[in-house]
């Protein structure tokens, strides 16, 4: 098709007008098919310019639906845009998308399509079947009729599709101050900016739109004697000369969080491509902490409740007039107004005015007078009073309107119908504040009887409201209510100059304004349940008679039926249903709106991107990570590594095709035959010192510190003050007043806060100070019988059996470096732990490879390590503990010493009474009476394995092993009463139904006596 | 988000810097032993959780390591004041609500002489 062609197909195109440009014609696909709009159209204006009526189905009752509005509230136009897999987004509104040259979309539902939607049939014959609160009755009855549901609810249900392949865009974050942060660039926000911005303030002024001006870029009324856009682009040009003044367009505020905390989502290039240009973030999340906060966000226009009100060419007034004058596209030939206040006019003079048919006003109202009326009737339009649109007619496209007489109440039918030909019903029911982040840091909104809306209520922020958002009406109201809240905010951030700004003169001031009735749902002849479908919320197909019928099954609540019925929880979050709603949830209660109230307003106020949520902190930025000082080596080793919380730790290090029970075989044969090292510097180290030292050890440990002399290490227990295990390490005594703490390596930080919390909060008065030195020191744990022959190679220290005993430690240089060697071993054999300062470590491990060589030496990873200390019986803390377990229960009262003189830490919580029951889970040993046969960690025990389901537990598997030294499996566990059954059988019952007998033996596997790590 | 006040730092910094750790003036008792099981369970376990005002210790986790008190408003979110730990803040009025909030009345942020807290026994 030429370019020609295809703008000839916009045929609800006006030929001048709007604020488009004609010069910029820009092609796009709508469910494959080519069509052409201008550079300034949103997809929903070029949708209407080129005719198109359905953009999708709907949820349940797959009937056709069509533009509904022309912002973020529309309920029916959400597309999946984007033209590549990575590119795809799924429910981007029509409305809110700015077209851009080459743009991709189609309907988000619809089954095989949307035009021909098979679900559109399902609806009509199994409409019934879907009542409110389908998916709660059929979960609950008949449970076997859903999976014959599921099919047809999936495939109908669920909007759009997710990217299938990483994202290719960038996104990030951005802190931002700001003394005045003005929510909206409508009349009330220009207004509020520059008197804040005159005052000397820092303002920051964000907008959702393309452009600023809010209403004012479709509307007709000037402003000073110029048109309105004329004076927005005069204020837009002054605030951009301000360099205290930041603007943000395309930017919506989503949320306000406490103490005046605001995040926008700014949309940075999404109206010029599928994805950003090179180089360019696509989204950015604004964090701003604002001294004061003016919400000018302005006010959603609610259609009215009719039969069949969602029909393609049912449509919100306030939009028609948007699209003709913004956007100039007349959408449809044939236009009724269904009002019940004075703002519905205007969308008729503007069709009139745009050259088009206006059918009929048709007003509840018995017989309204003032500006409006008087305009439309020197247009010549028919008004027709005391009447309403009951019912909508058509199939694809509304064809005609059905009208009839109504009381004065217009609660009932008073008349016969007749029928008024046409494409397009506008309807008028009002204008609701858009007051949902006014209520984001739990501040209510406040019913108006003369706003006929929720108006923001009291708050503890330091926020101002002005304009629309409070139920002002006129338009010099707003500017002038503008003007006062900016100067308001600019003062309390303690900008107190007057900015001397007086509100424009405006040429609707003389008008003459009529009083809006109150009107929510519009009767018909027959009650809402017989009724042609009366939609209220159009996304979920939430319907006037199913609210009513959930108040009849007994939900009073506005959160109940909300909840039961779905209304208000599609991607527009109910913004142009939820007051219709909650009308006639509370007509049918015979309450008023203000005693139904409202649902909770929580951010973000429309959907964000998961994109600009994570910004920057995706992939490696994710989470950090933690690598040690020798990791290098680690990966030229070609090691598996294992995440230990943040760190990355050797796991195993394979050779050649090695499976990993080969290589973790080969490293624990190794260390118990000669010797192999492990990179131990990520346990958590913590260098403490003071005069009260010794005695914050003796208070924070189990164990006695009294007597530890200089030179020695010793192992200690921590627990919390509920007398459960938390933490284990070794410490070693420095100086007399000097110590250096290892903690396990994920309980590092947490140890590290209970000691300060302690020393702050209770014992202030002790002199003590603590040092994380977990980076500082690097750790290699040389183990196996030939560990000191190998540490001898590399110092000239005195590490012989006689003067360098287990449990000492000693400064050496090694491989020529400063250390400190501790003699202590998680193993069992002969070991020595070299700390050395963590820039030397790679030198020195270097080192100790080479000098390693002639006694074979091997690294080992985690899995050995765990091996090794389980032929020992040695826990890990959160493996073989998890929190509910005493020093006790896993066999540790070695390292109990109750006789100290100060209660310590978990003292009191192990000596109550529920824990000293003797039946309480301990730890003992487990060896399967098949010695191949390794146990699941976490594997249930039961004492008898022919007991009837449920069986009773007696505890379970902790940590389970094949030991290569000891050429059999082993484990431990904690079984009730275990210490007290030594040599009795336990069952483990299998998932796949195996049952796996052991014997209960001591945790200590491997050489009981110690002989090994005492040569 | 808060924005909070460090009394060590004499800064407003944000929420992200800091953890709350529990709540404020829960003195270990001197002498453990010499409770009841349900004392001491009391003690351990049992915590307010007001709608209203609140006093938590909070620490300077991000920042100066400090553990401090915040007086503050569960409901609201206001928070009225913060001191040091070892610090007590007095009390003296009820509160008002306000248009733009509630204000508490209370005596000037201060070092009291009167501390919640005891010195630890030592030994």
């Amino acid at each position: 098709m030429t370019q020609a062609q295809l703008k000839i197909q916009q045929r609800n195109r006006l030929t001048t007008g709007g604020r488009i440009n004609r010069e910029k014609p820009l092609m796009f696909t709508f469910a494959g098919r080519r069509l052409m709009g201008y550079e300034g159209d949103t997809v929903a204006s070029a949708l209407l310019a080129n005719g198109v009526d359905i953009v999708g189905r709907s949820f349940k009752y797959g009937r056709p639906r069509g533009i509904m509005t022309a912002g973020v509230e529309e309920p029916n136009a959400v597309l999946q845009i984007g033209g590549t897999k990575g590119t795809t987004i799924p429910n981007v509104k029509a409305t809110e998308q700015m077209l851009y040259n080459k743009l991709a979309c189609r309907p988000v539902n619809g089954w095989p399509s949307a035009e021909f939607d098979l679900m559109g049939v399902f609806g009509r014959i199994g409409g019934e079947l879907m009542t409110p609160g389908f998916y709660y009755k059929t979960f609950m009855w008949p449970k076997s009729q859903w999976e014959t549901y599921e099919k047809f609810i999936r495939k109908a249900a669920g909007l759009g599709n997710s990217p299938e392949v990483p994202d290719v865009d960038l996104y990030d974050h951005m802190n931002r101050h700001a003394d005045v942060l003005v929510v909206g660039a409508g009349p009330a926000g220009l207004t509020a900016a520059l008197s804040a911005a005159r005052s000397g303030s820092r303002v920051l002024i964000a907008d959702e739109q393309h452009e600023f001006g809010g209403s004012l870029l479709f509307s007709n009324e000037t402003i000073d004697g110029k048109p309105a856009m004329q004076w927005v682009m005069g204020v837009v040009e002054e605030l951009r000369a301000n360099p205290r003044v930041t603007m943000l367009d395309h930017a919506t505020v989503n949320g306000y969080h406490d103490h005046n905390f605001l995040t926008i989502s700014e949309r940075c290039t999404d109206y010029l491509g599928d994805h950003a240009p090179r180089g360019k973030v696509r989204h950015r999340m604004h964090k701003v902490r604002a001294g004061s906060v003016v919400l000018a966000t302005g006010a959603h226009e609610r259609p009215l409740v009719f039969a069949n009100n969602d029909i393609p060419g049912c449509m919100v007034a306030s939009s028609v007039s948007h699209y003709i004058n913004r956007f100039a596209v007349v959408p449809g030939e044939r236009l009724v107004v269904m009002t019940c206040n004075d703002g519905g006019y205007q969308c008729a003079l503007d069709w009139h005015d745009a050259g088009r048919t206006v059918v009929a006003i048709v007003d509840s109202r018995k017989a309204p007078d003032g500006t409006s009326v008087e305009q439309a009737a020197e247009r010549g339009i028919k008004v027709i009073t005391g009447s309403a649109v009951i019912e909508a007619q058509g199939k694809k496209r509304v064809h005609a309107a059905l009208v009839t007489p109504v009381n004065a109440a217009a609660s009932f039918v008073t008349g016969d119908c007749q029928y008024l030909y046409c494409d397009t019903i506008a309807s008028s029911g009002g204008w609701s504040p858009a007051v949902h982040l006014s209520c984001h840091t739990g501040s209510r909104p406040v019913w108006s009887q003369e706003v006929l809306g929720f108006v923001p209520g009291l708050t503890t922020e330091q926020r101002w409201t002005a304009g629309v958002l409070t139920g002002k009406v006129s338009l010099s109201d707003v500017l002038s209510d503008g003007i006062t809240a900016g100067t308001d905010a600019a003062n309390a951030a303690g900008f107190t100059g007057a900015s001397g700004y007086v509100a424009p003169s405006v040429s609707t001031d003389n008008q003459v304004v009529c009083d809006a009735q109150e009107m929510y749902l519009l009767p018909h002849t027959k009650p809402s349940s017989r009724a042609p479908k009366q939609f209220v919320d159009m996304q979920n197909d939430v319907t006037a008679a199913g609210i009513e019928m959930s108040t009849r099954e007994g939900f009073e609540s506005i959160e109940h039926v909300k909840r039961y019925t779905a209304l208000g929880f599609g991607t527009d979050q109910g913004k142009t249903g939820n007051i219709n709603g909650m009308a006639i949830v509370a007509k049918a209660l015979g309450k008023t709106i203000e005693q139904t109230g409202t649902t909770v307003f929580r951010p973000n106020y429309t959907p964000v991107s998961f994109g600009v949520v994570a910004g920057a902190h995706t992939r490696e930025l994710f989470d950090p990570q933690r690598f040690t000082a020798m990791h290098e080596w680690h990966l030229k080793a070609g090691a598996e590594f294992e995440s230990v919380g943040q760190w990355m730790r050797p796991w195993y290090y394979p050779q050649g095709e090695e499976t990993m029970q080969e290589a973790i075989a080969r490293e624990q044969l190794a260390v118990r035959a000669s010797v192999g090292f492990l990179d131990a510097s990520t346990l958590g180290k913590i260098d403490i010192q003071g005069k009260d030292a010794r005695e914050f050890l003796g208070r924070v440990y189990t164990n006695a510190w009294a007597k530890l002399k200089p030179g020695f290490c010793r192992y200690g227990l921590m627990c919390g003050e509920d007398g459960m295990v938390m933490d284990d390490g070794v410490t070693a005594c420095l100086a007399e007043n000097h110590f250096h703490m290892t903690t396990t390596s994920g309980g590092a930080a947490r140890v590290m806060s209970w000691l300060e919390i302690y020393h702050q909060t209770e014992w202030p008065e002790m002199e003590v100070f603590f040092n994380s030195v977990t980076d500082h020191w690097a750790t290699i744990a040389i183990a196996g019988p030939n560990a000191r022959k190998l540490l001898e190679k590399l110092t000239d220290a005195d590490v012989s059996a006689e003067n360098f005993k287990f449990m000492q430690w000693i400064d050496a240089t090694v491989a020529g470096v400063p250390a400190r060697v501790f003699r202590i071993s998680f193993t069992g054999d002969l070991s020595f732990e070299v700390n050395v300062a963590s820039h030397y470590a790679l030198a020195v491990l270097e080192a100790l490879v080479e000098a390693g060589k002639e006694f074979n030496l091997t690294p080992y990873g985690t899995e050995t390590m765990h091996v090794l200390r389980a032929e020992k019986g040695f826990i890990i803390v959160g493996q073989d503990t998890d929190g509910s377990m005493t020093p006790h229960d896993i066999n540790h009262g070695w390292a109990v010493v109750d006789s100290k003189p100060f209660s310590y830490l978990g003292k009191r919580g192990m000596n109550r009474a529920d824990c000293l029951r003797s039946d309480r889970k301990q730890l003992v040993g487990l060896m399967t009476t098949n010695p191949q046969v390794t146990l699941p960690e976490g594997a249930q025990a039961v004492r008898n394995p022919n007991e009837a389901i449920p069986m009773t537990m007696v505890g379970h598997v902790t940590s389970s092993y094949h030991s290569a030294f000891l050429g059999r499996t082993i484990a431990m566990g904690v079984i009730k009463d275990g210490l007290n059954r030594m040599g009795e059988k336990v069952y483990f019952p299998l998932r796949d139904g195996t049952t796996v007998e052991a014997v209960i033996c001591s945790t200590v596997f491997l050489d009981p006596d110690g002989a090994r790590q005492k040569v | 988000m808060f924005l909070i006040h460090c009394p060590y730092c004499e800064e407003h910094r944000e929420e992200e810097e800091f953890h709350a750790a529990g709540q404020a003036h829960m003195p270990r008792p001197l002498d453990p032993d010499s409770l009841s099981d349900e004392q001491w369970a009391n003690w351990l376990y049992y915590r307010k959780n007001p709608r209203g005002e609140h006093r938590e210790l909070w620490v300077h986790a991000a920042g100066c390591g400090k553990y401090f008190n915040v007086l503050r408003n569960t409901q609201t979110y206001e928070i009225y004041a913060t001191y040091k730990s070892g610090e007590m803040l007095e009390m003296s009025g009820p509160t008002t609500v306000t248009a733009t909030g509630s204000v508490l009345n209370f005596s000037k942020a201060h070092a009291s002489s009167q501390t919640d807290r005891k010195p630890g026994k030592s030994s």
